[in-house]
């Protein structure tokens, strides 16, 4: 088969997990005044949140499936 | 100092060499060296998603609401990672049906129908006209601004210029004359433009590193880092709220609503809809593409926030458009070098965006909007003309300008009222309207030609009602009222307020209410229709196209007659002479045949003529061309329900064949290794039955020889006769000695050999076995050196056998050793766990190639043809069988000084025994 369910599967699982770090209920915990190396949480947050998808995303494909 | 006179030289020469590299990428291609086939040209082309929207706008949209400009990538992002899923499937199904535009796409899906194909291309028209009148003024803007330098004063109201005045009418011809040069030069099959995506790949990077210039300049160049911003912005009033933006009521559903919005444009946007799919080389790139192009949208706004909040530190509350900080900072520091870089970044991000959507544009308008009506106009007579390449060609270039200039009138219409972002917004929630046909008509067979055109024209219209129609009010031309009390002055039609919904903002409100209208028609369509002929077997070629190739099962779905000369006759008027004659070619080679002339006029040819012509004109309009060209005898519903029934049975049959044989071959090949064993296995028996029979005839040979000496010569003398009698039993003994080893060996073999494990001492073991053998020694006058380790533990082995074992190997160095000069070394140590007994010996070793056969029955090492071998020849291999019965290994290795060692290890004591 021309699939490769396992990535396929690793990266329905990425898509959930993105949903679930860039979305609501985890964004109001960094939606106040505190700051992470002066820069305001919820902008660090967002930014470091995006870089571990990317990331993420990038393990996922990288494993071939079974020609 | 950056007056016209620079700024436009500057602009023409940068799109010059963009069109110069276009070329040459072309050119390239054509000689079969493509430039673009690597997956990293693939991701940056990608990056055409990234238009004067992110330069300019994300700024504006970060200086009013802090993070709100980042759902439009966080959306992306998120649909990478299904990408590969969702993308690769398009992709595949494009590739097979050769489709060229997402008209072509949702067209060919729903049974090519030329009125779902038209409906698609309005409203991708008229979705993106507002997203192209985005970049008119985001150019016009930024060079209206940038000539002014080194002052900073944002320009007139558009509406109060004369056309002839205004800059954006110029950048709009300028803009459709590129357009045209790079995607209307000449006609492909495939709408392949390889130098396009060059150009654009290379504008991703200009306008990224344009961007990070300029947030770098802002960042450390102005202020002292990110720190320094943000620390200003918290005691900033105008600022402090923006640190924390998300506590405004209804901020969480907006985020969501644009993540979702726009995790939908960068697949139905029609420009990334061609970069992403058309202009795929290989569909592999989506691996690499899927994380680059997210690292790159994450790169692209890293200076977003800082260079907002810095425009507004510098310049204060309202004095400048955030819009233009971008550009307006590095001027206000007199950075008349970086200004122009901005200027020329901003330009890539618009121009990039404008070529490849109006291209995309042209081709849908040409292909499934216009051709179709032409064709059918029979006063025409229009598919009888010979050659209407020029005149698809003619039709392009004419979208393309008019497609620019509907953006033009936009912009003075409505260009004013909005900001980048709000403008752009518009047209994604336009282009979502296309989710659930193609996302519906990728995996779901029951969904219908008349669920699709329902779907859409419901989300198109509640799209105009609430996004488009409210956008001309608010510029002033449609009464005020029409907003603000509602059409004819009913309160629950307000535009904005639909039925009486407050509280959302209205691209949240537009999203909601068009897809509630568009996946409720197109599902309740759907379900209450029943899909046509034609419509039945597109969908399963849509849905299965990882199933089966569809190459077969569209020729099983046509019954009728054709003309070969009428076909290619047909190809040539649209594909060209000589390249219809090469595809004809190609496809008779690819059946094995010699010369197309062989070809016959059936349902596989009419499928392939088709697929061709789809690519040049579009699905719909190469299915109206076949079907007046060739006699189709239509199928009934029954018939396609049973070939479909039938492709989909024989498809689980193959499967099924295909799991059964290989599953056999896995059999046959264990077989035959078993087969192949015991054939070896009968072989070496033979081998055995006949060495044994050997080496017992030459002892026998020798008795009876002598035996037949003393018979026959009664009177020898007694000293003769006593030698003779002595070589008789010396025989017998070896006889004896040879069956013993025999039958001993066969004991072993099959496991009935008898052992007496007892505790005991490994040193007087081999103390036994040295005076049992000393005989031997002093023959031949051999040295004999011990040297055990002292406190070496008890085993467990049977004694007998063990003596039998270190005798063997103590003849055997005796053997080899030369006389005299002989030296043999017994040595007893004892390691982790183990024992280890070696004699080693200064004989002459044996080969490497020999140290593994030593051990098999009656292999000696050495030519045994021409040497006397040794001895039986048994000895080793019976040992080894001892040895490992008792858990232990024998092996030889050669000793550095020449010689061999030969080495057992039995394991110390044995667990269980030990705690008894």
């Amino acid at each position: 088969m021309s699939k490769s369910p396992l990535s396929i599967q690793r990266l329905v699982a990425v898509f959930l997990a993105g949903v679930l770090l860039l979305d609501y209920p985890l964004l109001p915990l960094f939606n106040g005044a505190g700051t992470w190396f002066g820069i305001p949480s919820l902008y660090a947050y967002l930014f470091l949140a995006w870089a571990i998808l990317v990331a993420l995303i990038a393990a996922a494909v990288r494993h071939r499936g079974p020609p | 100092m950056l007056s016209d006179r620079v700024v436009i030289p500057a602009a023409l020469a940068y799109l010059g060499a963009l069109f110069a590299l276009a070329y040459y990428a072309d050119r390239r291609a054509d000689r079969g060296r493509s430039l673009i086939a690597n997956p990293y040209i693939y991701a940056l082309s990608l990056g055409v998603y990234a238009t004067a929207w992110t330069f300019y706008g994300s700024v504006g949209r970060a200086a009013a609401n802090g993070v709100g400009f980042l759902p439009i990538y966080l959306g992306p992002t998120l649909m990478m990672a299904l990408w590969w899923m969702v993308m690769r499937k398009i992709i595949r199904i494009s590739k097979a049906h050769r489709i060229t535009s997402l008209a072509d796409f949702v067209s060919s899906r729903y049974g090519k129908s030329a009125l779902l194909a038209g409906l698609v291309t309005v409203i991708a028209v008229v979705g993106v006209i507002p997203y192209i009148a985005l970049q008119l003024k985001a150019v016009s803007t930024s060079y209206t601004i940038l000539v002014r330098y080194p002052e900073i004063a944002m320009p007139a109201q558009a509406a109060a210029t004369p056309i002839a005045a205004d800059t954006a009418f110029w950048v709009a011809l300028v803009l459709a004359a590129f357009s045209i040069l790079f995607g209307t030069r000449h006609l492909d099959a495939s709408e392949r433009h390889e130098g396009l995506v060059a150009a654009i790949a290379l504008e991703s990077i200009v306008k990224l590193v344009a961007f990070l210039a300029v947030g770098a300049f802002v960042t450390y160049g102005i202020f002292d880092g990110m720190g320094d911003i943000f620390g200003r912005a918290a005691a900033s009033a105008r600022l402090a709220p923006l640190l924390a933006p998300l506590a405004v009521t209804g901020a969480y559903s907006s985020w969501a609503w644009l993540m979702l919005l726009s995790a939908l444009a960068i697949m139905f946007l029609p420009r990334q809809f061609q970069v992403a799919v058309v202009e795929n080389v290989d569909e592999d790139h989506l691996r690499k593409a899927v994380w680059l192009f997210p690292l790159y949208m994450l790169a692209i706004n890293v200076f977003v926030v800082p260079i907002a909040f810095g425009g507004v530190l510098h310049f204060g509350a309202d004095a400048v458009d955030p819009d233009t900080f971008v550009l307006t900072l590095p001027m206000a520091r007199q950075q008349p070098a970086l200004a122009l870089l901005v200027f020329i970044g901003g330009l890539s991000a618009a121009t990039g965006m404008v070529i490849v959507e109006t291209i995309a544009l042209s081709t849908m308008v040409c292909n499934d909007l216009v051709m179709p009506v032409l064709l059918r106009l029979r006063p025409l007579r229009l598919a009888e003309r010979a050659d209407l390449s020029r005149l698809l060609l003619a039709i392009r270039r004419g979208a393309i300008v008019a497609v620019i200039l509907l953006g033009y009138l936009y912009f003075r219409l409505a260009g004013d009222a909005y900001a980048l972002v709000a403008i752009g917004l518009i047209s994604f929630a336009a282009v979502a309207q296309f989710a659930p046909a193609v996302l519906g008509g990728i995996y779901w067979k029951g969904a219908t030609r008349r669920g699709a055109l329902a779907g859409l024209a419901a989300g198109f219209a509640v799209w105009l009602y609430t996004l488009l129609l409210p956008s001309f009010a608010k510029s002033g031309w449609l009464a005020g009222g029409f907003l603000r009390d509602g059409p004819w002055g009913v309160a629950l039609l307000r535009p904005h307020e639909f039925l009486g919904l407050t509280g959302l903002d209205e691209i949240t409100h537009a999203m909601l209410w068009s897809m509630i209208a568009n996946v409720g028609a197109y599902v309740a369509v759907s379900v209450l229709t029943r899909p046509g002929v034609a419509e039945q077997a597109q969908a399963a070629r849509f849905v299965d196209i990882f199933r089966h190739g569809s190459e077969g099962l569209a020729a099983h779905l046509w019954k009728g007659s054709a003309s070969l000369p009428e076909l290619n006759a047909l190809l040539a008027r649209f594909l060209g002479p000589a390249r219809a004659a090469a595809a004809v070619a190609e496809f008779a080679q690819r059946r094995g045949l010699s010369a197309p002339a062989q070809l016959a006029a059936d349902a596989d040819f009419v499928h392939f003529a088709e697929t061709a012509l789809a690519g040049a004109i579009g699905g719909a309009s190469a299915r109206i061309m076949v079907a007046a060209t060739v006699n189709e005898e239509s199928l009934s519903a029954d018939e396609v329900r049973a070939i479909l029934d039938e492709a989909s049975q024989l498809i689980a049959y193959s499967h099924q064949l295909e799991r059964k044989s290989s599953e056999l071959e896995a059999a046959t090949a264990e077989l035959r290794a078993a087969n192949a064993r015991l054939q070896e296995l009968d072989r070496m028996k033979d081998d055995f039955v006949s060495t044994v029979t050997h080496e017992l005839r030459t002892p026998l040979t020798s008795i009876r020889a002598f035996s037949e000496i003393l018979h026959d010569n009664p009177d020898l003398d007694a000293a003769e006769r006593a030698r003779f009698l002595a070589i008789v039993i010396k025989e017998s003994e070896r006889l004896t000695r040879l069956i013993n080893q025999v039958l001993d060996l066969a004991k072993l073999d099959s496991g009935r050999a008898e052992w007496t494990v007892a505790e005991l001492d490994l040193k007087e073991v081999i103390d036994e076995a040295i005076s049992a053998t000393s005989q031997l020694f002093r023959d031949r006058n051999v040295a004999l050196d011990t040297h055990f380790d002292g406190n070496a533990p008890r085993v467990h082995a049977d004694r007998d056998r063990l003596m039998q074992v270190i005798i063997n190997l103590l003849s055997n160095a005796v053997k080899f050793v030369a006389a005299d000069s002989g030296r043999v070394v017994v040595a007893l140590t004892a390691g982790a766990g183990e024992l280890r007994v070696s004699v080693a010996d200064n004989g002459p070793g044996i080969p490497v190639g020999d140290q593994a056969t030593i051990f098999e029955k009656f292999r000696q090492a050495g030519d045994t043809m021409t040497a006397k071998p040794h001895g039986t020849g048994l000895g080793l291999p019976i040992s080894r069988q001892i040895i490992e019965h008792f858990g232990g290994r024998l092996w030889v290795e050669n000793e550095a000084g020449g010689g061999a060692k030969f080495v057992f290890a039995l394991p110390a004591g044995r667990p269980a025994d030990a705690a008894a």
